[in-house]
């Protein structure tokens, strides 16, 4: 839902004060929650644990399981915190959040991953149903605009009933120009036109829509190769930018998602939304890890800003600093 | 394989217990670890597991594994036990109220499928004989009043919307005059995705719940959430009193723990599951069956009564005669087809059947379309050809390829594939009088 609709003005005007020290403010409030807890259970074990034990090591895995980082790296990680307690001879179990955060950097990596600043490109952003592509599209096409950059939204998503009518609420909210055709059409024929009318205009930026689809849905994946070999033979000169939407509050089924997605298209990030809510979403840690997906942006909240960058030791600070 | 479904998982652990005689203490902890790592990775909630877990293993560990079932089929049943009870052990449905119009009111997470779910129930109690309103509260994503009007229009129900400046209490006071005076007994609020945790949009619901008092309050969960299932489902119950709950998406692949985590947790029923696109997708959630499903017994009842419900059962008896009788013809193949195409796509179908580990059938990918060239080819026959397949010589194939817009190569793979279910059939046949005389068993009960 996107409370901001009706103070979108207010927001946008107040945008660029203090951005820099805004941007890791609402990273820290969005994962606030999950902070606290982490950091309360964490405290709470080494109030009781002397040792590194198997009810401590039963106790890490809770905390990393249920953050949704999954069975198979949250054993990974436990193993290679064991080796090095041992190996380094580490006594002082106050340093066990330490380790946990190293250990999780050297999986998703110290670099800050974003959008490309390569133009004219062309993103297209691709998921299941209801992760919120639509919405990211609306506050990417914002932070284009905001650069001064020409944006073209191209309303490719035909199936779901009103999903149009909704991108065209967001055009017309940041102004930017729209392509759609009728409810029903074909999505890679409206890219077609969203091409053609990029190169006239000139235009700097086209962020394409697409239908959510179940990974699963032979059928609905067909129809996505559909539309890059579109985009492929008719825009050759574009940056292409495939983004990848994955809702934080998914489980276990995010890589599934991610790997069928990754095997029709040539992703370049994940676009990680709803991060504000307590779901964890450490399903990336998993993500990275086996697929080597990097995550690109993060959704912190329902204000039209509140895509930001994703930087990988203030996500991991976020989640164990007090 | 990391991606193998629970059922899959669990069948491989059993399948190590099987033929080991009797279980001891050991091997039930190692079979539990495996079950253990299989609920968590279907994103069953970690205390869930764990309470799960511990319950199992006494039980199993004891006197129930000495019983005449073989060690495997004892600790498999006690799993499922276990599990359905964890579901509930019943199947809910909606209470109506006595003096209609009866409300329901849907809330949940953004994204997790509320407006589409409204049109599918409106559907489903439509076809019930209820005349059902749909009211649009969500006045905060842009066009969420647009795609309710849409859905509502693909089912033939009712919508009433006021735009978005006014409040929800406001709109659904006015949606509930409107279905007093235009006869609608039942009334579906569509209301705004939000945060369990955003404390002034809950309240929002809470003042929506206390005016216009409910009968129903149904919380709508994405069937591929993970650990967080536990704190969304928690803060909507602890806040507004659900009565139920929708899991949407399972058409996915999904393994779908949250189901299990939800019921554990707030102890409320799964009322309706969303199992596909279309308005029409939508059924009761029976926990028995999600419980065998979840082991690999593969989704029988549901195949069972979806068949009963589509399939005439006089053509069905006739059939079985034909069969016997060596009479099956293209004219009841066609029939056949028909009825096939009532139960829904086949790939849904395919799910249900047990035995079948999902993994297997990744590469499988049931054509509805086949089926569509199969029906045109068969509709280019004369009645006669269709009566007596062995009169298709070479003029008549080509003359049913150009009839139905095929090659001759698919009009002939047709006949033969005919031919081969024709003598599948006699085995089957064959096969069923040597059950009942208890000379061979089914694969599966080895």
């Amino acid at each position: 839902m996107d409370k901001f609709c009706k103070e979108t003005e207010n927001s946008c005007d107040s945008y660029n004060k203090d951005k820099k020290q805004s941007i890791y403010q609402k990273l820290k409030h969005g994962l606030s929650k999950t902070r606290e807890d982490l950091s309360k259970k964490i405290n709470s074990i080494f109030g009781s644990f002397k040792a590194l034990d198997d009810e401590m090591i039963d106790e890490l895995e809770e905390i990393l399981i249920t953050s949704d980082i999954g069975v198979e790296t949250s054993i990974q990680i436990i193993e290679k915190i064991k080796d090095r307690v041992k190996k380094e001879n580490i006594t002082d179990l106050s340093k066990i959040t330490e380790i946990l955060k190293e250990e999780i950097i050297s999986i998703i990596g110290e670099k800050v991953n974003t959008l490309e600043n390569s133009f004219p490109k062309i993103i297209v952003m691709i998921g299941v149903n209801g992760v919120g592509k639509t919405t990211s599209i609306g506050k990417i096409a914002y932070k284009y605009k905001e650069q001064g950059k020409k944006v073209i939204v191209v309303a490719a998503d035909t199936f779901r009933a009103a999903a149009i009518e909704q991108l065209e609420v967001w055009s017309r909210r940041i102004n930017v120009d729209l392509i759609k055709h009728q409810e029903g059409g074909d999505p890679a024929a409206v890219i077609y036109d969203a091409i053609q009318s990029a190169k006239s205009k000139k235009a700097d930026v086209v962020i394409c829509d697409t239908a959510g689809r179940l990974h699963n849905k032979k059928n609905l994946m067909e129809e996505l190769k559909k539309i890059f070999k579109v985009i492929n033979r008719e825009y050759p000169e574009a940056f292409q930018e495939i983004l990848l939407v994955l809702d934080a509050t998914t489980g276990q089924n995010s890589i599934a998602q991610a790997r069928a997605f990754k095997e029709i298209a040539d992703i370049n990030g994940i676009v990680l939304t709803k991060l504000d809510g307590t779901a964890k979403g450490g399903i990336v840690i998993a993500i990275k890890e086996e697929l080597n997906l990097p995550v690109k942006l993060i959704g912190v909240g329902e204000n039209i800003d509140d895509l930001q960058d994703f930087e990988p030791k203030d996500f991991v600070n976020a989640l164990f600093i007090e | 394989m990391v991606f193998e479904s629970l059922a899959g998982k669990l069948q491989e652990t059993f399948k190590k217990l099987r033929g080991r005689g009797k279980l001891n203490e050991k091997d039930v902890k190692e079979a539990m670890r495996e079950v253990r790592i299989a609920l968590l990775e279907a994103d069953v909630n970690f205390k869930v597991v764990k309470e799960f877990i511990n319950r199992v293993t006494e039980r199993a560990i004891g006197l129930e594994v000495l019983e005449s079932l073989t060690p495997g089929q004892s600790v498999i049943k006690i799993v499922n036990d276990e599990l359905t009870k964890l579901m509930g052990s019943t199947q809910s449905k909606i209470e109506f109220s006595s003096k209609p119009p009866t409300v329901i009111m849907m809330v949940g997470l953004q994204g997790s499928g509320k407006t589409t779910t409204c049109g599918k129930l409106g559907l489903h109690f439509k076809k019930q004989g209820k005349r059902p309103l749909l009211v649009a509260c969500d006045i905060y994503r842009p066009a969420a009043i647009k795609q309710l009007q849409v859905v509502g229009e693909q089912a033939g129900v009712d919508v009433f919307s006021l735009g978005d400046k006014l409040s929800p209490v406001d709109i659904s006071k006015a949606a509930f005059e409107h279905a007093t005076k235009n006869g609608n007994d039942l009334i579906i609020i569509d209301t705004a995705g939000r945060l369990h945790i955003n404390e002034e949009l809950m309240e929002e619901l809470l003042q929506l719940k206390e005016s216009i008092k409910p009968e129903e309050i149904l919380l709508v969960v994405d069937s591929m959430t993970g650990q967080d299932a536990v704190n969304v489902s928690d803060s909507f119950n602890n806040k507004l009193g659900i009565g139920g709950v929708v899991l949407t998406k399972l058409d996915g692949d999904t393994r779908g723990g949250a189901a299990l985590s939800i019921k554990a947790v707030t102890g409320k029923p799964i009322k309706f599951s969303g199992i596909g696109e279309k308005l029409a997708d939508i059924e009761p959630f029976y926990p028995d069956r999600m419980a065998s499903r979840i082991l690999g017994m593969g989704d029988m009842l549901s195949l069972i009564e979806k068949a009963q419900s589509t399939i005439d059962e006089k053509k069905a008896m006739e059939l079985e005669r034909k069969i016997r009788s060596q009479q099956f013809t293209f004219e009841d193949f066609l029939d056949q087809l028909q009825q096939m195409k009532n139960m829904g796509p086949l790939s849904q179908l395919v799910d249900m059947i047990p035995g079948i580990k999902t993994g297997k059938l990744k590469n499988l990918e049931v054509d509805d379309k086949e089926l569509v060239k199969i029906e045109a080819i068969i509709n280019s026959m004369t009645k006669k050809e269709r009566q007596d397949p062995t009169i298709l010589n070479g003029s008549r194939r080509r003359r049913i390829a150009i009839g139905s817009g095929s090659s001759i190569q698919e009009v002939n793979r047709i006949i033969k594939n005919f031919e081969q279910t024709k003598k599948m059939f006699k085995q089957f046949s064959d096969m069923g009088k040597d059950f009942k005389k208890g000379k061979k068993r089914l694969p599966f009960f080895s």
